[in-house]
């Protein structure tokens, strides 16, 4: 099958980078306010209060986070809210040593999803984890959310600054 | 329900480069014009033409099926793109496959394009919006956080090393030292090379991945009484399937895609296939990552949950293995234009089953095979069962 490859040509990286080639450029510049609407709305606002807010369905009886109006198994709205605790475990994580542009990091950033208690089981969030010798970091350890200063926070995800070991 | 058997009749496809000097149109042509010379059929006789590609984002064209259109040779007919991420490239044969199954045509060109260079400074820029813009954009992510988390789960489920792992980069970029479209193939490497490589985000090591690519890849499918006049050796399309999982990612099990299983019990459902480990002779899986190739086959069903890094040790996965996987080169080698990435899979399994493979021929005459892709926020599966 090698008559079937067209023989297309690549380019070096030099070639690019000198401009030994001609290209065009363009620089995307899009702005979006998204309102929050009213599970997340509520979400965020619990957040700036200090307290993380999920969403029960009462009949598959699941505490979802993050809260949602409408339950995606049982397609049906979700019924009231309920509150879990800004403890829980970690589920999974990542050292990770790279931006999103590529650009390496001295110190790891570690992204983890953490398994909130109150929570269902296996309604994860994703956050980073902090104040922990990233060596330390294992599956299955307990950690709690360290949160800003109420001054500090304004309805964000970020309003928990980030969670460490308990 | 009463459908028409489709086959694939032609493939063709670029070469897979890190910067082609080709545009997104010039590579549609170029892959377009291989696959027609190979089953030696015009544009006119091509009913109609689907296309895949995946983010606008990666080329910055605003619906960029319509501007690569002219191209994949769609000008003046019924014409349409699918897209569902990563899982692009066996979704539009599926695509293709329904066209002419339900009897509304009797041919139809599948075109898949991609183009990951232009992006700028580095293409995960064009991936920072698949994070949900309330409860994650704010935490800074970047797309390897995800694979690295459901690698770490995957890898902690069942007491794997990296070691484990590794062996699928070293396979796939070996077999793709043969393939004569492919950016990294490499007869040489080994898995100390995958295991000094740079950590991008533990356990995600350089070589754990695929690399940045351009390409494009066509398939020439046919109903059967046109397959059969163009062709003696077609290649049917003997099942096809697609499932969607929750958006909620950080909610499912990272361990075990349960959306791949849905989309193969579908196709094999379609095509009859009872018993998936000893009636598919050969696989194609979706590797952009060393650990996804054996998720895959898990999903696939091929190997048991937690089994198939133990069935890679063995050599069951190596070319001239009891169960042939990604013997192109897969992303890892071949290279991983995302779309077309996808449909040199099903291209590859069209020259496996016609014994036209040659260096890469899988021995044994294998009858049928199975290839599959993934995207979207780690939650699609497609996949696509193939017989001679």
């Amino acid at each position: 099958m090698e008559h079937l490859v067209y023989p297309s040509k690549g380019l070096s990286e030099q070639a690019f980078e000198k401009r030994e080639v001609l290209f065009e450029t363009w620089h995307v510049k899009a702005e979006y306010a998204w309102d929050t609407g009213v599970a997340i709305g509520k979400y965020l606002a619990e957040l700036k209060e200090g307290r993380i807010v999920g969403r029960r369905c009462f009949k598959c009886k699941r505490v979802m986070v993050p809260p949602r109006m409408f339950c995606e198994h049982c397609f049906r709205p979700t019924d009231e809210w309920a509150y879990v605790q800004d403890i829980g475990t970690v589920k999974t994580f990542s050292l990770c040593y790279v931006r999103w542009d590529m650009v390496r990091l001295t110190e790891p950033e570690i992204p983890a999803v953490i398994d909130l208690d109150g929570a269902s089981r296996g309604m994860g969030i994703m956050h980073k984890l902090g104040a922990v010798d990233s060596r330390a970091v294992k599956i299955g350890m307990r950690v709690q959310a360290v949160w800003k200063p109420p001054a500090e926070r304004t309805g964000s995800i970020t309003d928990i600054a980030y969670f460490k070991p308990l | 329900m009463s459908m028409r058997r489709v086959a694939v009749v032609g493939a063709g496809m670029t070469k897979f480069v890190r910067r082609s000097q080709e545009t997104g149109r010039e590579l549609s042509w170029e892959a377009v014009s291989k696959a027609l010379e190979s089953c030696e059929m015009s544009l006119d006789q091509m009913d109609c033409v689907v296309m895949g590609s995946a983010p606008d984002a990666f080329d910055g064209v605003h619906m960029k099926a319509e501007w690569l259109s002219d191209g994949a040779g769609a000008w003046g007919k019924p014409y349409m793109r699918g897209y569902v991420g990563g899982g692009t490239g066996v979704f539009a044969p599926a695509q293709g496959w329904y066209h002419i199954a339900s009897g509304l045509f009797d041919t139809c060109l599948v075109v898949c394009e991609e183009r990951m260079s232009p992006t700028q400074p580095h293409p995960q820029a064009a991936f920072n919006s698949i994070f949900d813009n309330f409860t994650e954009r704010a935490l800074g992510p970047n797309l390897l956080w995800i694979f690295a988390l459901e690698m770490n789960a995957y890898m902690n489920r069942y007491g794997l090393k990296k070691e484990d792992i590794a062996l699928v980069s070293v396979k796939n970029k070996r077999n793709a030292a043969d393939h004569p479209a492919s950016l990294l193939g490499d007869p040489n490497i080994t898995v100390q090379d995958v295991l000094n490589s740079e950590v991008l985000a533990w356990p995600v090591q350089r070589l754990d991945v695929s690399p940045i690519t351009d390409g494009a890849v066509a398939l020439v499918l046919a109903a059967e009484p046109v397959a059969r006049r163009v062709t003696p050796k077609p290649v049917w399309i003997e099942g096809v399937g697609w499932c969607l999982d929750t958006a909620y990612w950080t909610n499912r099990d990272l361990s075990y895609p349960t959306y791949v299983e849905e989309a193969a019990r579908m196709a094999y459902k379609m095509a009859g296939i009872k018993e998936p480990r000893k009636e598919i002779h050969i696989a194609e899986p979706y590797d952009p990552f060393d650990y996804k190739e054996l998720h895959h086959l898990e999903g696939l069903m091929l190997f048991g949950k937690g089994q198939a890094p133990e069935a890679t040790a063995r050599g069951v996965t190596q070319r001239t293995g009891d169960l042939p996987v990604c013997p192109s080169g897969g992303l890892l080698g071949v290279g991983n234009p995302i779309a077309a990435a996808g449909l040199m899979k099903i291209a590859e399994l069209f020259w496996q089953l016609r014994g036209e493979a040659g260096k890469r021929q899988v021995p044994g005459d294998p009858r049928r095979g199975v290839a599959q892709a993934w995207g979207d926020l780690m939650q699609v599966g497609t996949v696509v069962v193939m017989g001679k």
